[in-house]
Parts: structure tokens; C-alpha cells; sequence
């Protein structure tokens, strides 16, 4: 019987959290995390109805059948009950899954524009690294025997080739705001995952394979990149940042870092 | 084979066959209980270091180095010795709990009994399959004392971490070679116990016990052992090949290309990383659940007896069991939105996945329209079972979330995720085995537990594990990742730790309760009560027999079935339920 007001009390609580946004997401910076959002905002709304009214409808049995010395009523159910409770939330659950797939298709689908800046991401046992193509617009060529991660150079660019000469290696990530952006991802050990909260976006970086991804951030900041996939004992050290500057900027930027 | 299997049957002598290497179901049942007793304190020990290490990483505690005197060399644990314990706490949590007590304890006891057999349909199968999960464990626990300590690649073990050996980090090496073998061996053992499980309730039902007069646990039980028999085979096949990669140099899970700690990988080409994960949640999916059907089974039939009520819908929850298990085996994929693998794919699995929604709504459903119009008992195996309910639906509406690729590229491997798990296949099945234990304890020991601590443990546990698990879905959606060791150096997650104290103190009461459990629980072998034949008026084959029931079961009577599993407050009738195995009445509307 006390059960009743426990589940009632704990269920108010969680909504009041989940209203307060007491702890919540950081403000989106693109175009795609806008979408997220309100797709999340639908799904919790549709979901929050059914936890407060699953949790009170409990409470409230408890509460209202606990035992008073009346008989129980006799009963094997109910077929139409079964019929509608089972329509209703295949509809319910189908429907908020379709509303999404304009997102994922967004993310994964859209080819990016043939402008998009490309970038190449390194992930390593624990640190990031990002190559720009120079002037050429071509990434040179790398080759694994020339790695040489305290001598700036971790995706063993090789001096002999042209085309890697004028390659830009960082280890932050710097991006124009407002120009689409197209990610090329390695990994060179184990798996890795490139996560910015802002962008709602993360993806898998698994060797053996290079995984695109490809947005447009238009708030200018500086974001975390925490590294989210388990991959050993310096996981949770593996981070960089990701500053999303100015076009302008950004170009004084790349020049600065070639004559380096 | 026309010899008579009484021969087999005939009550044991002498203590290592009546007690040790027994053949009575009931006896290994009680065994399987007690390994999953004992290791869900060894993984909620571990799990209450690793809470400790996250809001006090640099803390210096004398005895750590005593413990770990390399991983925690001066009593300050190491980033590899928190994610080593995390790897074993999963672990043995899914494997040596979750799915071993529901199943495998109360499975192996009360299965035969409430279909009307003498005994699983293979004894020494039983027997085998019991003691392989003992060494299984032991073999497990061993990767903490060897060189490297235990594995740190977390319980899904995801290669090349798992994959490419000690070069990945330490406990990498003999640790993670130790872990793959348990597994495996584990994976024997309950492939032998589905067997089992299979065959004797295809085989070994009573004259009249129909498979849909079956109570709802049977059939959970029969379920969950098909799930096994199909998802562990997998896990073999795949945990064999994930030792002939780090033994013998194949790459069935390993890239070409690879530069680990300096040193250029040669002897590795053309594996898939992606393999292993979809091997992996092929076997993994369904190990949910197989953690979460046998709750489900007990709290059905837990909701029906002490509300005094026929279970609401008995053949839409059958169909909903049988929709589950086949549905079970269509969405590890829903896994693997951020993998890389291919993305369309990520929308069959995420439509299957909120299909697989469906048949557990439905069963929250018939539990409420079960208590609906009862009379409600509150006795604390029904204490457990209400708070199953509460609990499943609060973990099972995170699914919502996850279960969209859209959403997941937020959430896949935040604290959201951990919170959602823990919620539904942690402590929901959690609650299942303590209504079990309330319920079946009287059956099994002739003792009853103390209703007075039951229900403070009960009350102590129900807001300890909300306050647990509840502000992790907060965390998880400021961003907060999984699987780090310390927050300290991300100025986001340094503001979430006065979050992350409350969860830890809260871990620590919830474990503090437990204790309540274990003095109940020895205190009643001692001391309890003596129990009835039935204590609770239920209608199940169990409760027609002496507490506890002779070596037989049925003292070489054949029982007959005549009713469903749950005819209570029938109109007419005497009593407020009748038996299974009462004589034929018009009362019922079956």
C-alpha cells in the first residue's frame, strides 16, 4: 500500500527533472542538431505520457485494490482491450521511429556538397590528429613506417611526395562556420568514436576502415571532442577540441600553420 | 531403450552425490542459486570500487595496494585497474547472475515440478552442465591474478582491443585470454542446460498439462532456453575464433595496417572488426532477454496469485513470450547504429526494434489489468514483483529513445545507455530473482523468510536502485561517456560530479541494504518459520507437494492436470483459487 505513494512520489520527481532541464544538452550549432532536438523533444513527450500514466495506473491499482476483505473479480481478460493497447503502440512506437528517419537520412545519406572541406582524422591510442589537404587540394602520400608521433608526424607523411608537403597536420580540430564539412575517418589501432555534443553527432572510427561524415557548424566556438568508444586505459584522456572559426580565420589559420 | 530409468531416479546416498555432484534438479538448482548469490556480491563489490574511483580518483585507500599492489601501487588505483574492474563486473554480472539464477536456479528447480516431472529429462547433463559454469567462474575470477590483471576491453570485448594481445594495454595479455576462455566454457554450459530445459518441456509434461495450462514461468523458462540454445552457440563460434586470433596469428576480427604502441602489426590482415560486434549482439540481444523473460514469467505469476486473480490475457502474454524470443534474434543491430556499419541497415533494425517495443508494452499491459479489480496481498514476493513493474517501465521507455537511430547518435555510449540497461536487465531481472527467492523459498528450504526485513530491504532497494540509475539518463544526456575512469579532466563532465557523488552514496546505501537480505536469508535457513505446503493458496503443481518436496518430487505419484494455472476467486468455488490439479469443475471458464 505504501508502494502506491512511493511510485507516485519517485515518478514526480524524475519529471520534474526531466521538465526543470536541470541537466540537459548543450545549445546546438548546426542545422541538424536543431532537427534533433525537436525530435527528441517529440519523443519525449510521447514517451513522459506513457511512464507518468504506466506509473500512476500502477500506483493507483495498488493503491485501489489492495486487499479489503472484498472477492477479487473473476476475469481471463479482455481480446479488444488486447486489440486496441497493441494498434495503439505499434502505431505510437512505428510512428516516432519514421519521424526520425529524416534525421538519420540527413547524416548518413546526403552526399556532401562536391565543395566540402575535407579533413582527415586520426584516431590512436589516445590522441587525435587532423590532416588538411594544402594548396594542391590533395592529401599526400603516408606510409606507416614513417610514423613518428613525437616528431610531429603521426600519419607518416612522406617528404619525397609532393603532395604531401603541403599537407596541414593539427591536433585540434579547426573549421570555417557556415561551410559544409566532409570528415574522413581512421583509426590506427583499436576503435575509437568521434563525438561533439554540439554537432549531435557521433560515429565509430574502426580500423581497417574509413568512415565519412560530413556536416555544417554555423555557432562559432570551441567544442570538447571526447573519444567514445572503450579503447584502454587512457579512454577517458583521449580529447581534443573542435573551434569552429570565421572563414576568415580560418584561412589565416591554414596559412600560419604551412609556414610552420 | 526399454530399461527403466527409475534405477537413475533412486534417492542418492552419501554426501558428495546427495549434496556435490548431484543429479536431483532441485539440489543443482539450489546450486546454480547460490554461484549467482555469490557472484552478484563479487560484481556489486566491484561495481561499488568503481563508483568509488570515479568522484575519488586520486584517493589513496592503504589496502588497494595490498590488493593490486602493481594496479594500485601506493593505494591509488590506476585507469587500467577501474577499467578492469568495470570489465569484470559486467561480465559477471550478465553471465554468472543474470542469466544463471533466473534460468538455470529457479529454472532447474521449479520446472519440473510445475510441469508434473520427476526431473529434468537428462540428469548428468544437468549435473555437467552446473559444474562446467563452476569452472566457467573460477577461470574468470583467475584473470584477476595473473600477470596484467584482468581484461580492460570492457564485457563486449570488442577487437582489435581484445584482439591484438598484451600491446593493447595490460590485463590484454594472459587476462583477456583467461576471460575468453571462461566464456566459452561458459557458452558449453548453457548449451547443455537448454537442452535440458528444452527436452523436458517438450517431453516430460503430466497427463493434462497442456502447453497452454503451463504456468507463465514454464514458459518463460522454455523461451529463454531456445534463446540460449541459438545465441550461445554463436558466442562459441565466435569466442573460438577470437582466441585463434590472439593465439595461432589468424585475423578473423583483425585489419591489416595496424600500428599498435609503436610497433607496425604484420602478422594481421583482412579481419573485420565489424564481425565481432555483429557476432557478438547476435548472441548479445537475446542474452537480454534471456536475463529479462524468467522476471517477466515469475511477475506474471507473482501479480495473478497475490491480487487473487487470473492473469490478465494468459494467451496474449504466451504470444507476447513467443514474440519476444523470435523478435530477439532480429535487432543486434540496434547495437551497432554507430559502427560504421552500413547505415541503411540501421533502419530494419531500428523498425524491429521498436516492433520488439510492442509485445512488452503489452505484457506492462495485462499486469496492470491483472491487479485491476483485485484483492492484493502485499507479502514481499508481491512487494518485489510491483516494483519489477515500476521498474521495467522506466527502463523499457529509455528504449524508445535508443532504439532511434536518429537519437542514438547523441546517446550510443553515454551514460543514457548505462542508466536504460541497468534499469530493465539489471534491476528489473533483479527484482524478479528477490520475488523469486520470497515467493519459492518456502518451498525450497520448509522455512519461511521474515516478512518485517523483507519488506525494509524491499523499500531500501526499490529507492536505492531509482536514486542509482535515474540521474545517470540526466548525465547521459549532458554527454557524459561511458567506461571513463575520471571526469576530472573535461571541464563538462568536472560540472556533473556533484551528479555523480549522489549516484555513488546511493550505490553505497543500496549495497549497505543488501546485507538486510543476507542476514534474512541465512537467518531463515536457521531459523525460519516452518513453512506449510502452501503458503500463499497458489494453484501451481510446487504447492501440492511437502516443503521441502521429497527426493521425487511427487513420491512416485503421477499427477493430473485439470485446470489452468490460474483460477483464482473463482465464482462458485470454495476457496479463492483452485489447484491445477483439483478435480474437473464446471466453475472455470479456461
Amino acid at each position: 500500500m505504501l508502494l502506491a505513494p512511493v511510485v507516485w512520489i519517485l515518478t514526480v520527481i524524475i519529471a520534474y527533472f526531466f521538465a526543470a532541464k536541470v541537466w540537459w544538452f548543450p545549445p546546438p550549432i548546426n542545422a541538424h542538431g536543431i532537427a534533433y532536438d525537436e525530435q527528441f523533444a517529440r519523443t519525449l513527450w510521447v514517451t513522459g505520457i506513457i511512464f507518468v500514466l504506466a506509473q500512476f495506473a500502477l500506483g493507483w491499482v495498488i493503491f485501489r485494490y489492495r486487499n479489503d476483505g472484498k472477492r477479487a473479480s473473476y476475469s481471463h481478460g479482455n481480446n479488444r482491450l488486447e486489440t486496441v493497447w497493441t494498434s495503439a503502440t505499434a502505431l505510437l512506437f512505428l510512428g516516432l521511429v519514421l519521424a526520425g528517419t529524416k534525421i538519420w537520412a540527413s547524416v548518413h545519406f546526403d552526399a556532401p556538397p562536391a565543395d566540402a572541406i575535407p579533413i582527415e582524422v586520426l584516431g590512436k591510442q589516445f590522441a587525435w590528429s587532423f590532416r588538411y589537404p594544402g594548396p594542391d587540394g590533395k592529401f599526400g602520400r603516408t606510409d606507416l613506417k614513417l610514423v613518428n608521433d613525437s616528431g610531429g608526424n603521426p600519419f607518416g607523411l612522406d617528404e619525397k611526395d609532393a603532395a604531401s608537403k603541403d599537407d596541414i597536420v593539427s591536433a585540434s580540430l579547426k573549421i570555417p562556420a557556415g561551410k559544409p564539412i566532409k570528415l574522413i575517418m581512421h583509426s590506427r589501432d583499436v576503435i575509437h568514436n568521434f563525438f561533439v555534443r554540439e554537432l549531435r553527432m557521433k560515429q565509430d572510427i574502426v580500423p581497417g576502415m574509413e568512415i565519412p561524415m560530413s556536416f555544417t557548424a554555423d555557432t562559432l566556438g570551441t567544442y570538447e571532442v571526447p573519444c567514445s568508444e572503450l579503447c584502454g586505459l587512457g579512454h577517458f584522456q583521449m580529447r581534443t577540441t573542435m573551434q569552429v572559426m570565421s572563414p576568415d580565420d580560418f584561412e589565416k589559420w591554414k596559412i600560419e600553420k604551412a609556414q610552420k | 531403450m526399454s530399461a527403466p530409468t527409475h534405477s537413475a531416479h533412486a534417492a542418492p546416498q552419501g554426501f558428495i552425490r546427495k549434496y556435490v555432484f548431484s543429479l536431483d534438479h532441485k539440489v543443482i538448482g539450489i546450486q546454480y542459486y547460490f554461484l549467482g548469490l555469490f557472484s552478484v556480491f563479487i560484481g556489486m563489490a566491484l561495481s561499488l570500487l568503481m563508483r568509488f574511483h570515479m568522484v575519488y580518483p586520486e584517493a589513496k585507500v592503504a589496502w588497494f595496494s595490498k590488493l593490486w599492489p602493481t594496479a594500485a601501487a601506493g593505494g591509488m588505483m590506476t585507469p587500467e585497474l577501474y577499467l578492469s574492474l568495470m570489465t569484470m563486473h559486467g561480465t559477471i554480472m550478465v553471465f554468472f547472475v543474470l542469466t544463471t539464477v533466473p534460468q538455470s536456479g529457479f529454472g532447474n528447480y521449479f520446472l519440473p515440478i510445475q510441469i508434473g516431472a520427476e526431473d529434468m529429462a537428462f540428469p548428468v547433463l544437468n549435473m555437467m552442465s552446473f559444474w562446467t559454469t563452476f569452472v566457467a567462474l573460477v577461470v574468470m575470477v583467475a584473470a584477476f591474478f595473473v600477470e596484467g590483471g584482468a581484461p580492460l576491453a570492457g564485457w563486449t570485448a570488442y577487437p582489435p582491443l581484445s584482439g591484438a594481445g598484451r600491446i593493447t594495454g595490460p590485463g590484454e595479455g594472459m587476462g583477456q585470454t583467461l576471460w575468453i576462455t571462461s566464456i566459452a566454457i561458459f557458452c558449453g554450459a548453457s548449451l547443455m542446460g537448454a537442452i535440458n530445459f528444452i527436452a523436458t518441456t517438450v517431453d516430460l509434461r503430466c497427463k493434462g498439462m497442456r502447453l497452454m495450462r503451463m504456468p507463465l514461468t514454464c514458459w518463460t523458462w522454455l523461451v529463454t532456453a531456445i534463446l540460449a540454445l541459438l545465441g550461445f552457440a554463436v558466442l562459441l563460434a565466435a569466442g573460438l575464433l577470437l582466441i585463434l586470433d590472439r593465439s595461432v596469428g589468424t585475423s578473423f576480427f583483425i585489419p591489416g595496417g595496424l600500428l599498435i604502441s609503436d610497433q607496425i602489426i604484420t602478422n594481421h590482415k583482412g579481419g573485420s572488426p565489424l564481425l565481432w560486434q555483429h557476432l557478438f549482439w547476435f548472441f548479445g540481444h537475446p542474452e537480454v532477454y534471456i536475463a529479462i523473460l524468467p522476471g517477466m514469467g515469475v511477475t506474471s505469476h507473482l501479480l495473478a496469485t497475490f491480487s487473487r486473480k487470473p492473469v490478465f490475457g494468459y494467451k496474449a502474454m504466451v504470444y507476447a513470450i513467443l514474440s519476444i524470443g523470435f523478435l530477439g534474434f532480429l535487432v543486434w543491430g540496434h547495437h551497432m547504429f554507430m559502427s560504421g556499419m552500413n547505415p541503411y541497415s540501421a533502419m530494419a533494425f531500428s523498425l524491429l526494434t521498436m516492433c520488439i517495443g510492442v509485445p512488452s508494452a503489452i505484457k506492462t499491459f495485462n499486469w496492470i489489468g491483472t491487479l485491476w479489480g483485485g484483492k492484493i496481498h502485499f507479502d514481499t514476493a508481491m512487494m518485489f514483483s510491483l516494483g519489477f513493474v515500476s521498474l521495467f517501465v522506466t527502463g523499457g521507455i529509455s528504449g524508445i529513445f535508443l532504439g532511434q537511430p536518429a537519437l542514438d547518435l547523441y546517446f550510443h555510449d553515454t551514460y543514457f545507455v548505462v542508466g536504460h540497461f541497468h534499469m530493465i536487465m539489471g534491476v528489473a531481472a533483479i527484482f524478479g530473482m528477490f520475488a523469486g527467492t520470497f515467493y519459492w523459498f518456502p518451498k525450497m528450504f520448509g522455512k519461511m523468510m521474515n516478512e518485517t526485513l523483507g519488506k525494509i530491504h524491499f523499500y531500501g532497494t526499490f529507492i536505492g536502485v531509482y536514486a542509482i540509475f535515474t540521474p545517470m539518463h540526466f548525465v547521459g544526456m549532458a554527454g557524459n561517456p561511458r567506461r571513463y575512469s575520471d571526469f576530472s579532466n573535461i571541464e563538462y563532465l568536472a560540472n556533473l560530479m556533484p551528479v555523480h557523488k549522489f549516484m555513488t552514496h546511493a550505490a553505497y546505501f543500496t549495497a549497505a541494504i543488501q546485507i538486510l537480505f543476507l542476514i534474512n536469508l541465512f537467518w531463515s535457513l536457521w531459523k525460519g518459520k516452518k513453512a506449510p505446503m502452501n503458503p500463499w493458496n497458489s494453484t501451481s503443481l510446487e504447492w501440492t507437494i511437502p516443503s521441502p518436496p521429497p527426493f521425487d518430487n511427487f513420491a512416485g505419484v503421477h499427477p493430473v492436470v485439470n485446470h489452468g494455472p490460474y483460477e483464482f476467486s473463482v465464482p462458485g468455488a470454495a476457496e479463492d483459487y483452485i489447484m491445477q490439479t483439483a478435480p474437473p469443475s464446471q466453475q472455470t471458464t479456461e
